[in-house]
């Protein structure tokens, strides 16, 4: 570790890239963040002097998707410098460091840049067993949690597990595996979800974080609004079909070749806030739904317990994984029925002599004459 | 009981009488076009997007019936405080001894069937007002899952007002859910409520069916109003 800290740019020209490739980066990450054109000076400025947030990248409950996503972002200087190990202090997966220095090299910077690191986490904590089921160097994420972010500057939470739970807290949710803005209070949690997240998504919070030095506006559940204010749907090429109610019906049908709307196998986009549909992945090549299958709302807390992913509706608990909402009230519904036929006969037998009672009572013509009679 | 003598009495308003077919047509109409946006039809036109827009108009449809029985609630509710006795609140919520004893009563009598006293409440017996009570818990949270939905395609000040309930529910996909499941409570009240309403006409023959339409009722002469 050194200890001068270098700018971005120090760092980009030393793995020689050239200052047109260092100001192109500048550009199109500022465009990917939601920057609009006259910020761009901001971002070159403060990738140019700034010198590098210090930051320390937790792995806890996790698959490592949220890294493998991050490092292919298709452009190499988020990978090269923004990831690369000269500028992470600490993270488990892509340090050279390991054991003892691994953790004094997250003791010295937790302690030389006290209040302003940027903590970043992949991965939820569990709880159950005072934390017992994820434990490194001997402490469990829990402990690590609560004493790094007790002198972070903010906290970015990658991914789904970090940001919700994911599948580690879906039910029964054996470890208590807890998201990280459960836990902690009092400190800005910047939650970017997805299982994983794009990786342009990752970099433009990171960028936006540096250029600008304070959080990017969040939405109610803390996600950057420049990526997640918008729903998968509000997005997709195949929203034409939904309007026009031209709808997949199974996946080898007719209207799967068209191209239509994939509503009714499942499709989670109606309910998912993320940017595939403008960002989409892998260099821009493709995003689920333009490969034929439903979104599954992987940025949307509980998405593993909304299943089945091919149903619209999640299935009803305590009915068996194929009853929906509907199945239950028409169940209902019908048991209503028969409660309604059978009051109906009852009021006949047993408000009978009373009904009789009234009708002779009553100053109805037919009845007079046949009382007459 | 002898029942010679009877009297009109003017029980619903005209504002009652027009927010409760209002409301019965917005929520046959949110129910309908609702169950539609759950589970499209499945109609294989083979087509071009560009040539039809059913669905969108299904959806503007609901959307539009929204709107109107959201307000047309808003106004019960300013009824409640301003129209007569029996449009009061107080029906609704049973705060007296005598009320809750007016709901055993209703039970036995009218559920279980078995001998009592008769129910002599004018307007909405206890038990009716409490169960629309609960229907206009039912229509808010109906209201505010709705608008939670609606506020992420809409920047307009209504549904933002509503957005808070999303996180709250965990999610869009949750808030859906429910909005759904709640759909089958319009229905099975809808089922239960018009039974009633043909059952009360036919044991007591107080003209209850048709007090909706004219805002009348039939009622015997010693029996006295009650306080609200
Ligand atoms: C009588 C009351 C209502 C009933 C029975 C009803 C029923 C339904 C049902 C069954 C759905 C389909 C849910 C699904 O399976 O995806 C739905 C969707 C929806 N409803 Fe309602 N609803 C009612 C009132 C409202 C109100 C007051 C609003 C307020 C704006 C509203 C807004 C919505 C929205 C935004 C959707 C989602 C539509 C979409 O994104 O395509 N509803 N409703
Ligand atoms: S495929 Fe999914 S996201 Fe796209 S329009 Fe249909 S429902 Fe919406």
């Amino acid at each position: 570790m050194t200890d001068k800290r270098l700018t971005i740019w120090e760092q980009a020209r030393l793995h020689g890239y050239s200052r047109r490739d260092f100001i192109q980066f500048c550009g199109w990450i500022a465009a990917a963040a939601g920057i609009e054109a006259t910020g761009v000076p901001q971002v070159i400025a403060a990738l140019d002097t700034k010198p590098r947030l210090p930051v320390v990248w937790f792995h806890f409950q996790e698959c490592t998707c949220c890294s493998e996503s991050f490092i292919r972002s298709s452009h190499p200087i988020v990978s090269d410098i923004v990831l690369d190990k000269l500028s992470l202090d600490y993270t488990e997966t892509l340090q050279a460091a390991a054991g003892k220095q691994a953790e004094e090299a997250l003791h010295q910077t937790m302690t030389k840049y006290k209040g302003e690191y940027l903590m970043l986490v992949e991965g939820s904590v569990p709880t159950e067993e005072d934390g017992v089921y994820c434990c490194i160097g001997g402490r469990t994420a829990l402990d690590i949690v609560k004493e790094a972010a007790a002198n972070a500057k903010a906290i970015v939470c990658w991914g789904s597990c970090a940001s919700n739970g994911c599948i580690q807290a879906a039910k029964p949710n054996p470890t208590g595996a807890t998201p990280i803005h459960k836990l902690i209070s009092g400190k800005p949690i910047i939650n970017v979800p997805g299982c994983p997240p794009i990786a342009e998504v990752m970099a433009g919070t990171i960028v936006h974080l540096l250029a600008f030095d304070r959080i990017p506006q969040l939405d109610g559940l803390g996600r950057p609004k420049a990526f997640y204010s918008r729903r998968i749907h509000d997005t997709c090429y195949r929203r034409p079909n939904y309007d026009a109610g031209l709808f997949v019906e199974t996946f080898d049908d007719e209207n799967a070749r068209r191209g239509y709307c994939l509503y009714k196998v499942g499709c989670r986009g109606p309910v998912t806030y993320n940017s595939c549909g403008v960002m989409r992945w892998n260099n821009g090549v493709s995003y689920p739904i333009q490969s034929g299958h439903g979104c599954i709302g992987c940025t949307e807390a509980n998405f593993w317990d909304n299943g089945p992913f091919y149903q619209h509706l999640a299935s009803f608990p305590g009915f068996g994984i194929e009853s929906t909402a509907d199945t239950v009230g028409v169940t209902v519904g019908a048991i209503t029925a028969v409660g309604i036929a059978a009051h109906a006969i009852t009021t006949n037998i047993k408000k009978r002599r009373q009904l009789r009672q009234e009708i002779k009572n009553s100053d109805s013509p037919a009845e007079e004459k046949k009382g007459g009679e | 009981m002898e029942r010679n003598s009877i009297r009109r009495v003017y029980v619903w308003q005209l504002p009652v009488r027009f927010y409760h077919w209002l409301n019965a047509l917005t929520v046959t109409t949110s129910v309908i076009t609702g169950y539609l946006i759950g589970k499209p039809l499945a109609i294989q036109l083979g087509r071009e997007a560009s040539f039809g827009y059913w669905f969108g108009t299904v959806r503007f449809i609901h959307f539009l019936a929204a709107f109107v029985f959201f307000f047309n609630f808003l106004f019960r509710i300013y009824w409640g405080f301003a129209g007569n006795r029996y449009a009061d609140w107080k029906n609704f919520i049973p705060t007296r001894r005598k009320q809750w004893k007016e709901v055993g009563q209703i039970l036995k009598v009218d559920v279980l069937q078995a001998e009592g006293k008769p129910i002599e409440s004018v307007g909405h017996n206890s038990l009716a007002g409490l169960t629309y009570f609960l229907t206009f818990l039912a229509f808010l949270f109906q209201s505010v899952t709705g608008f939670g939905m609606y506020s992420a395609m809409s920047n307009a000040w209504l549904p933002r007002l509503f957005a808070w309930i999303v996180p709250l529910m965990g999610g869009d996909f949750a808030v859906r859910q429910w909005h759904h499941m709640m759909m089958w409570f319009f229905i099975i009240f809808s089922m239960v409520h018009v039974y009633l309403v043909f059952y009360h006409d036919y044991v007591e023959g107080r003209g209850i069916l048709s007090s909706m339409a004219g805002g009348w009722k039939f009622i015997e002469k010693e029996v006295q109003p009650k306080a609200e």
